[in-house]
């Protein structure tokens, strides 16, 4: 090659270099520098081989050139190549990592439950009451116009303490000791826990929670009860279809149990109602005269209705639960899933 | 109740289908549970008509045939019935159906010719016995047509729950009534009976009866019939059919009609074997005490004093109103009987039952009431029945004791009141219809707002106005009831302060990262005010006084299945040694608890082994119930012993402790931490501690390392530190506590932070030292505390 291709060639050199030093990765650089400084095929190599056949005084000038472009090609290519080594000294963060979590706390389905209920009550005019758990018979039965020793204690079969006092077997005592305590208007929501002689097993719990609810005012009727009810029963479920059916609870008169169209099968029957199409959610009906006289209220001058509901079996069916023990049961894997 | 579809049309025209007159009963009268079609086992039998029949060449009494189902396809069967004839009506197995017992027809060949299908015997059907041949259908029907659709063979059960208050549901004709009056249909009895026995007076040779009444209060009404000659045998097939869809057992003709009075008409009657009473007495009396019995069961029963029974002159032979002797059974040989139909007391029926453990249809009937008024009619109407399928004569007037009886009186009806109680307005002339429609006798005489309702013996439910109202409100029909929104004015009863305080609890429990539990309350020990008297298991007999026993529990659940991470709290009612005043019942108590047991925090790749609950995290726990509960109230922990890690007093008032809780639990498992705290020892405060404003000038802050003698708790140095610092130590915390290595025996390093601030101006250096100074020789002085040396 003569001194002016040569000299050529090592334009080219630094062609390569600038590109090399623009190379985004290691692995590039390393080939660009591979290419230009490797130590038998590189382009720099091979041409100072050729140095030999030069003239003396092109030797140098073509010398001097190579030189320069070695060493300082070679210290920049090592520089760039020290920038990706300090780059991955600290490994890139896996971002696909999982994040650091707290253990989540959360109500009790059921809790849950009395809490959408109560919201929705609260809005239409209802406060809290509470009442004891250990009653007397008095407020359990006889104040709520239980006849003595009638078929209808039967659907109450009771736990009792001692004489003339045991476990309440619905939220009802409630009505009467606020009715005793409050003048009317009384609208009041009243939950709590209620006890039957019932076996533990999978539908049927000794213990279980209630909702009670009464409404007592002048000009109270059951156009109000439906109304009201009916209300509740659209914002709880959503949307829904109600109905009325007569049914009979010694505290009230008329009485009436609200059905919802079944949440699961919409109305087309399934085994989770009975091929009803409706799902039983509380019983009602209006506030007897016999009760209000009881707890000392002018039952000609005052009305009033009331209902109950079960806000464990709402979620049951919420959740699809097979066996109501697992509501008592506490363990941690099923309250993680459904408690919120 | 199970109500049989068929017979209730004995009653009242009908032309809902089943499952549309459930329908009408459950919006109207009692809701209906289920709808049962019996002898669904029909359900693939058609009508077939035979349309060629020809000898089969290869037999000679089986005949081949071309039979018409519908659908315009001729099926090839063959038949061996010799009554096969062209043109007439069969029942018809198709290929595919399933005849009662199971046996399923498919197509094949008989002697070498294709059968596709079967024509049916009456016994093949399950619809008697006869075999001769194949069942000659003799209805308007077309080939094709569903057998049970053109047969009144099927039936269709109706279960209906019938709700205590309502005992004249209990019978075929009491809910016809009902079906009548929503229907606007008119009520009718299947057969008329006459107003007085047809008696035989010229019968020699009959024991005459001296029925005596001992126990009136157990037996306001008891009657008898005696029917002579009877032939004991099977029920014909109307009785038979009608009982068994009913739910019950054909056994006998004089049985059954008994039986058939029970669900027809809702009244229980006994018949006795006549020849069987000793001493031509009846004495319906109390048992004695210890009085033995084998009862139609077969079970040898002992009574008492409280019960009572029909007894001949020397032996009870039935326990009245509950279940007949088997001595006086009436058998296959059984000529001459004695029909009881009676009246007991419903009080004495329940208890008795109660007390024997048994119900039968009679006691579940008496016990909530019969009609007596209607005793002698459907006496008269049994005996006539038992003449008609038994055979026999009554040779007398029937028995009749009975108390004075008082018709239900008049009820005074308000329709304003109606209009007040439904919010809707409903005419007289509405509420007559309605309530003349269910028997009730209304009188109009009266002012134009009032009527006069007198309901019938069989709603001894009905005693006030509001009951009248009650019937007008389900006959007019709750859906056709206005659900309109009106005004209503909001309730004076403030919330429950309780309600607030356990939310306001739980929700920071939430927050914190526990779970709520509901559990069952009840456990295995206490004392005797705790005791349930009638427990269902002696592992749940008694009423817990605290929540962390119940939540122990559930931690052993936990570990039980394998889970060691344990978070939960409950917000329940205990029941404490003190007595309710006003109840007499155990006093009970709001309580907030929680157990804490495993990993603090979940297991992240950071910290693949979290520490674990501690009693310090314990701690938090009840300072943060009592936080929530009573913001800003000065809660002190005080160190106690054994299990009881702290006392929590609040504002000086014992509220609640911090316990290492003792589980049954397995190695692997770490220990259990507990927190309880009495909700109701809680004073309800909306207040919260005011603002205080927040500070502008900068802080001094001065570490101490002290080492601390063992003897000297925490506590003591940091009142020690307060009482010295003056009063612009603003905070003070201990951030680290050092044994071991460096540090003298028994004695601790405890680092703590003191910041000083001033709230107008800058601390100067030399302030603080000073303070630092005096702080240091308090301490020496006081408590042997010195600085630590570095």
């Amino acid at each position: 090659m003569t001194r002016e291709e040569i000299l050529s060639a090592l334009d080219e050199v630094q062609a390569m270099l600038i590109a090399a030093e623009m190379q985004q990765t290691r692995e590039a650089v390393e080939q660009a520098r591979n290419e230009i400084f490797g130590r038998k095929n590189g382009r720099l190599t091979q041409l100072s081989k050729l140095l030999a056949s030069l003239q003396p005084e092109d030797r140098k000038i073509v010398g001097a050139r190579l030189n320069s472009l070695k060493v300082e090609g070679e210290g920049k290519l090592e520089a760039k190549l020290q920038q990706f080594g300090q780059e991955t000294v600290a490994p890139a963060l896996d971002l696909t990592m999982p994040a650091r979590r707290q253990w989540k706390g959360g109500r009790h389905p059921v809790t849950v439950v009395i809490d959408e209920i109560e919201e929705i009550f609260r809005e239409l005019g209802f406060t809290i009451a509470l009442g004891p758990e250990a009653e007397t018979d008095w407020y359990n039965f006889g104040a709520l116009n239980f006849p003595s020793d009638h078929p209808a204690m039967d659907m109450h079969d009771t736990l009792y303490l001692s004489d003339g006092v045991l476990l309440r077997t619905h939220t009802s005592p409630v009505q009467i000791r606020t009715l005793q305590s409050y003048a009317p208007p009384i609208r009041i929501l009243a939950p709590g826990n209620v006890y039957r002689r019932d076996f533990f097993d999978a539908s049927h719990a000794p213990m279980f929670s209630q909702i009670e609810g009464l409404s007592v005012d002048e000009g109270i009727s059951f156009v109000d009860l439906k109304a009201t009810l009916t209300q509740f029963a659209n914002r709880f479920f959503g949307k829904t279809k109600t109905r009325f059916r007569p049914s009979y609870f010694p505290f009230t008169e008329p009485s009436a149990e609200m059905d919802v169209e079944c949440q699961i099968c919409h109305g087309s029957g399934c085994a989770s109602c009975k091929n009803t199409g409706w799902m039983e959610i509380l019983g009602s009906g209006m506030v007897h005269p016999n009760v209000l006289t009881a707890a000392g209220v002018d039952s000609e001058r005052y009305t009033g209705w009331a209902f109950g509901m079960g806000p464990a079996r709402i979620a049951m069916q919420r959740y699809q639960l097979p066996d109501i023990r697992l509501m008592y049961d506490s363990d941690m894997r099923f309250l993680e899933q459904v408690a919120q | 109740m199970n109500a049989s579809y068929q017979w209730l049309k004995d009653f009242v025209d009908i032309e809902l289908s089943p499952s549309a007159l459930a329908e009408v009963l459950t919006m109207r009268c009692a809701t209906v549970d289920e709808v049962v079609a019996l002898r669904n086992d029909l359900s693939d039998i058609v009508i077939g008509r035979v349309i060629e029949a020809g000898r089969h060449p290869n037999s000679d009494h089986l005949w081949v045939t071309k039979v018409d189902a519908g659908k315009g396809v001729l099926h090839d069967v063959v038949c061996g019935a010799p009554n096969v004839t062209v043109g007439i009506l069969y029942p018809f197995a198709p290929v595919g159906a399933t005849l009662p017992g199971g046996l399923k027809i498919e197509k094949r060949k008989i002697r070498g010719e294709v059968s596709e299908g079967m024509l049916c015997s009456a016994r093949e059907l399950g619809l008697g016995t006869d075999h001769q041949g194949i069942l000659a259908l003799d209805v308007q029907a077309s080939p094709g047509d569903r057998f049970l659709d053109v047969m009144p063979v099927g039936d269709t059960r109706i279960v209906i729950d019938v709700l205590p208050n309502r005992p004249d549901l209990l019978s075929h004709e009491g809910l016809a009534r009902e079906i009548a009056a929503a229907t606007g249909r008119q009520l009718h009895r299947p057969h008329h009976p006459p107003a007085t026995l047809h008696k035989s007076p010229e019968v020699k040779d009959v024991p005459t009866i001296d029925v005596t009444v001992e126990d009136t209060d157990g037996c306001p009404r008891y009657m008898t019939a005696i029917v002579r000659g009877v032939k004991v045998g099977p029920s014909p097939d109307w009785i038979a059919s009608r009982i068994e869809a009913a739910g019950a057992r054909s056994i006998s003709n004089i049985v059954d009609v008994t039986n058939y009075m029970l669900h027809g008409f809702g009244q229980p009657m006994h018949a006795f074997d006549l020849r069987k009473i000793e001493g031509e007495k009846i004495i319906v009396r109390r048992a004695r005490a210890g009085e033995k019995i084998t009862t139609l069961d077969g079970v040898d029963r002992v009574l008492d004093d409280s019960m009572m029974v029909i007894a001949d002159a020397h032996h009870a032979t039935a326990i009245a109103g509950v279940i007949g002797g088997k001595g006086s059974e009436v058998t296959d040989e059984t000529t001459d009987i004695l029909l009881e139909v009676a009246a007991f007391n419903p009080q004495r029926v329940r208890a008795t039952r109660r007390k024997l453990g048994i119900s039968t249809d009679a006691s579940y009937r008496f016990e909530r009431g019969v009609d007596q008024a209607a005793i002698p009619d459907l006496l008269n109407y049994a005996v006539e029945l038992i003449t008609r399928v038994a055979g026999g004569v009554v040779p007398g007037d029937p028995t009749d004791t009975h108390e004075p009886y008082t018709p239900p009186g008049a009820i005074r009806l308000r329709i304003s009141r109606v209009e007040r109680l439904l919010g809707e307005k409903i005419g007289a002339d509405e509420i007559e219809k309605y309530l003349t429609s269910i028997g009730f006798v209304v009188n109009r005489d009266l002012d134009s707002d009032q009527l006069l309702v007198t309901p019938p013996s069989f709603r001894a439910d009905v005693v006030a106005e509001a009951e009248v109202i009650e019937e007008i409100a389900r006959l007019h029909g709750y859906e056709n009831v206005s659900s309109e929104i009106r005004a209503f004015r909001p309730g004076t009863v403030p919330d429950a302060p309780m309600h607030i305080l356990s939310r306001r609890v739980r929700e920071r429990l939430i927050a914190l990262g526990l779970l709520e539990s509901r559990p069952m309350p009840f456990v295995r020990t206490g004392d005797d005010s705790h005791r349930v008297r009638n427990p269902l298991a002696e592992d749940e007999a008694y009423l817990r006084t605290s929540v962390i026993d119940t939540l122990g529990r559930r931690a052993e659940y936990n570990f039980a299945h394998m889970q060691r991470n344990v978070r939960l709290f409950e917000i329940g009612t205990v029941f404490t040694a003190a007595r309710n005043p006003d109840t007499g019942a155990p006093a009970e108590r709001i309580h907030a608890a929680a157990v804490i047991a495993g990993d603090r925090r979940p297991r992240h790749f950071t910290e693949p082994q979290p520490p674990h609950f501690d009693e310090w995290d314990a701690k938090a726990l009840a300072e943060a119930i009592v936080d929530a509960a009573w913001p800003g109230a000065a809660v002190s922990l005080d160190a106690s012993v054994g299990e009881v890690l702290w006392n929590v007093s609040v504002n000086g008032n014992a509220v609640g402790t911090v316990t290492r809780v003792s589980v049954d639990a397995p190695v692997w498992a770490s220990p259990v931490y507990g927190v309880e705290i009495d909700l109701d020892a809680i004073p309800f405060v909306t207040a919260t501690r005011g603002y205080r404003a927040i500070p502008n000038m900068p802080a001094m802050e001065v570490d101490l390392a002290l080492i601390v003698p063992n003897a000297i708790t925490s506590d003591q140095v940091a009142s020690s530190i307060r009482g010295s610092a003056g009063d612009l130590l603003e905070s003070l915390e201990v951030f680290d506590e050092f044994k071991g290595k460096g540090i003298p025996e028994d004695t601790r390093s405890l680092a703590w932070r003191l910041t000083f601030r001033h709230p107008e101006r800058t601390l100067r250096d030399r302030e603080i030292q000073g303070r630092t100074a005096k702080i240091l020789s308090t301490l020496e002085a006081a408590l042997g505390v010195k600085q630590r040396s570095s």
